[in-house]
């Protein structure tokens, strides 16, 4: 058993000193590997971002509410009896000013992007004071909060940087008025920093909304507290509301967009997969038919088929750790933290997001090079060990 | 005659090497084929987009109204022949993952309008005659197997009925063609009237207006003159371009053009690899074989010949059988499962493949060949 060891041992290390003679080769396995993986982590990072922002820092007691029948805030109407209605449900967390329910207001603007200079439609959303307290994670980095019942508008840090005319002292066009951006904010990195934020009041009459909403955000003073919630508002006659967790809805408004990207990330790593267990066969095969001789010798000097199989296996992983390594590197110095915007179908409006490279995509990435370094490595190692010594000594 | 043999016998010199690049290099063209195919399928609506309409909508954003009474004041402006209006229904098929679009129209407008949606006759005047008619592209209704004479019921989301229900009924009875492959047959058009008569709020306000201009050269002009009719008015227009209103729409998703040409690069720059590696060792284990060949009499340029006819024959025939596969692939259906209004590969971009081919071929083998024509017949035999 020792000794079996002690021959994977030499054999191997003996294939890897003789790894620099050939160079060409295994950096073209090596580099096919990194670009397979960088692909695919820098198309799932995408899925990735959009996730996280979707989903970032939503507290387990946070919860939105809707007309019943509606998959989005776009979609949604409350009325304004009803969001005080709602804010009167049991539940729901209080401060000195009253019950944290926040009804609000979200419709899109019309507003080029900065990268094509073709419109988007940009989210915004009326509020009122208690939006800031309910969301938790709100907080401005730079200019100052709108005046409550002035034409001024805080831009999320997200639309700013994807849409042009957001910078504090210009200012939007609604209808015929000018509403000049004041603010500018963060959120962690949430949905919100995609959306432009103005007072509720001055955008009813906006877009002729009368005295209605659209959504009702509450914070719970726990998150037990969600079923007693949830039963009194679909309980009440005077609503026909759907209440959900706020984690809840945002999963259900990215699920689409995540799943398409997904699909498509992973149908197209797989393909580039495949190539790319061909060209680690094709580069093992000349590595090994290169050696023929040499390892005919080493049979002949009593060395068994195993460590001779081991030792291909090894070289080939070896090659695909450090492509995998380098793919992954790749992606992550290319992509992480890259800004985009797409369009959410759900809302119909603009998010922006930052492509995520994380470790668990990192990992994915990795583990898929290995994958394709064992495969590419085990038939040239069989073949290598299975060739009969005397033939295989007197070849080229 | 006798160079394709001399190609053929060294290209079974090492079969699995052979088989291995050819193999890559499918690999590599099925992509090719099948990221062109989803490329098209963000670009049709740019590219069949009709150069003599424009889009006008309201200013502020698509979601806000536009009134019914517009149609007649914009068929007014000088350069107008017809505009017709549209509303976005945006109503759920048993889940929201079925999701299409479905928009009421005028049926008799909706046909002069656009002409590329072809409908027999017969299935007009059923429309015309039933109001709670709805045709569909052949697309759609392959996706959800529907059949004429099928009722079709439709959660509503935005347009709630005046009885307080949602749930909309339409009866099929037309199923329109595209006059082109690139034809987007995934509407549901229903008709307006019946719409209109039917919603409980936002009676005579519609969507957006698509607008037929009489000369596509007038169009920016004729923009101008509709967003001008309207300005200081409750409701601003923004009128564009039917191309560029979609282009826009489009960029809102996502630069998909460069995501998918950087992929490709991306695989292209590591088949390209492969592919030349190969050649290269082949061309190095042969260095005797080609010496002989020159010392019988074969030219510098002969043996040039030769090793790049081996690198094309190794592509073309890779790159066929990946363009056949990606065409087979894409023609069992688009991965999202119907969201893309239209899947295909388009002929241009085949010939543009087959061109990649040709490049790729020359690229692979030409350092190779270079040192092959270069081999001095002395030095190469005593290797």
């Amino acid at each position: 058993m020792f000794n079996w060891f002690a021959q994977i041992f030499a054999v191997t290390q003996f294939s890897m000193r003789s790894l620099s003679q050939r160079k060409g080769s295994s950096a073209v396995a090596m580099l096919g590997i990194a670009g397979v993986v960088a692909v695919m982590v820098g198309v799932l990072s995408i899925a990735q971002g959009i996730q996280a922002t979707m989903e970032s820092s939503v507290g387990e007691e946070n919860a939105i509410v809707l007309r019943s029948g509606s998959d989005s805030e776009m979609m949604s109407g409350l009325s304004g009896d009803d969001t005080r209605l709602i804010a009167e449900a049991p539940g729901i967390a209080r401060d000195g000013s009253g019950a944290l329910a926040s009804p609000e207001l979200f419709v899109i603007i019309n507003l080029p992007m900065r990268s094509t200079g073709t419109d988007a439609n940009v989210p915004m959303r009326g509020v009122q004071a208690p939006a800031m307290t309910v969301r938790g994670n709100f907080s401005l980095v730079e200019g100052r909060m709108f005046e409550w019942g002035l034409n001024e508008v805080i831009v999320g840090i997200g639309a700013q940087q994807q849409f042009a005319g957001l910078d504090i002292g210009s200012s939007i066009e609604v209808g015929q008025d000018q509403w000049p951006v004041v603010g500018v904010f963060e959120a962690d990195g949430g949905l919100a920093e995609s959306e432009i934020w103005v007072d509720a009041a001055v955008l009813q009459p906006a877009y002729r909304r009368g005295n209605s909403y659209q959504a009702v955000y509450v914070k719970l003073s726990s998150s037990e507290e969600f079923d007693a919630f949830k039963d009194a508002l679909t309980s009440d006659p005077r609503l026909n509301v759907k209440p959900m967790r706020e984690a809840e809805y945002y999963d259900s408004q990215s699920t689409v967009v995540y799943n398409m990207i997904t699909g498509l990330g992973t149908i197209i790593a797989v393909i580039m997969g495949f190539g790319a267990v061909f060209g680690a066969l094709n580069t093992m095969y000349t590595a090994v038919s290169g050696r023929t001789r040499e390892i005919a010798t080493l049979r002949a000097l009593g060395f068994r088929a195993g460590p001779i199989v081991i030792s291909v296996v090894s070289e080939s992983l070896l090659l695909a750790f450090a492509g995998g390594l380098i793919g992954a590197g790749l992606a992550w110095l290319a992509f992480d933290g890259f800004h985009a915007a797409t369009l959410n179908w759900a809302s119909f409006s603009a998010i922006t997001f930052s492509f995520d490279v994380n470790v668990k995509l990192l990992t994915q990435g990795i583990i898929f090079a290995m994958i394709i370094g064992l495969i590419g490595g085990l038939f040239p190692a069989i073949r290598a060990a299975r060739q009969p010594v005397a033939t295989a000594l007197r070849e080229l | 005659m006798k160079y394709f043999y001399l190609i053929f016998s060294s290209l079974k010199r090492k079969k699995i090497r052979t088989g291995l690049t050819v193999l890559s290099i499918v690999v590599a063209f099925v992509l090719f084929g099948y990221l062109t195919a989803i490329r098209q399928a963000f670009d049709a609506g740019v590219e069949v987009a009709g150069a003599d309409r424009l889009i006008v909508r309201h200013k502020v954003s698509i979601i806000q109204l536009l009134p019914e009474a517009y149609e007649t004041r914009i068929e007014q402006i000088e350069g107008v022949d017809n505009a017709v209006h549209s509303t976005w229904f945006g109503g759920i098929y048993q889940e929201p993952k079925n999701f299409f679009s479905q928009i009421p129209m005028e049926p008799e407008e909706l046909f002069d309008m656009y002409p590329e949606y072809i409908l027999s006759d017969e299935h007009k005047a059923a429309w015309l005659e039933t109001r709670s008619g709805v045709i569909a592209g052949r697309g759609l209704v392959e996706r959800f197997g529907w059949k004429l004479g099928d009722r079709i019921p439709i959660n509503a989301t935005i347009w709630i009925k005046k009885d307080g229900g949602r749930t909309w009924e339409f009866d099929l009875v037309g199923i329109y063609d595209g006059a082109e492959k690139g034809t987007d047959t995934s509407q549901f058009f229903f008709r307006y009237d019946f719409f209109d008569e039917t919603r409980a709020g936002g009676t005579g306000q519609v969507g957006w207006y698509t607008v037929r201009v009489t000369d596509p050269d007038k169009a920016a002009e004729v923009a101008a003159a509709i967003d001008a009719g309207f300005a200081n008015s409750a409701a601003e227009t923004k009128a564009e371009p039917e191309g560029a209103f979609v282009q826009g729409f489009a960029n809102q998703i996502g630069n998909i053009g460069f995501i998918i040409m950087s992929i490709m690069s991306a695989v292209f720059f590591t088949i390209l690899l492969v592919a030349g590696n190969t050649m290269a060792y082949t061309v190095r284990e042969r260095t005797n074989e080609l010496a002989v060949l020159k010392a019988i009499g074969f030219t510098d340029r002969g043996v040039l010949g030769l090793v790049l006819g081996e690198s094309f024959a190794l592509t073309f025939v890779g790159g066929s059988i990946g363009l056949g596969l990606a065409w087979l692939l894409v023609s069992t259906g688009d991965p999202t499962g119907g969201s893309f209004p239209v899947f295909y590969l388009p002929t241009r971009d085949l010939f543009f493949g087959f061109l990649l081919i040709a490049v790729m071929a020359v690229v692979a083998g030409l350092i190779p060949a270079l040192q092959a024509q270069k081999l001095q017949i002395a030095d190469a035999l005593r290797r």
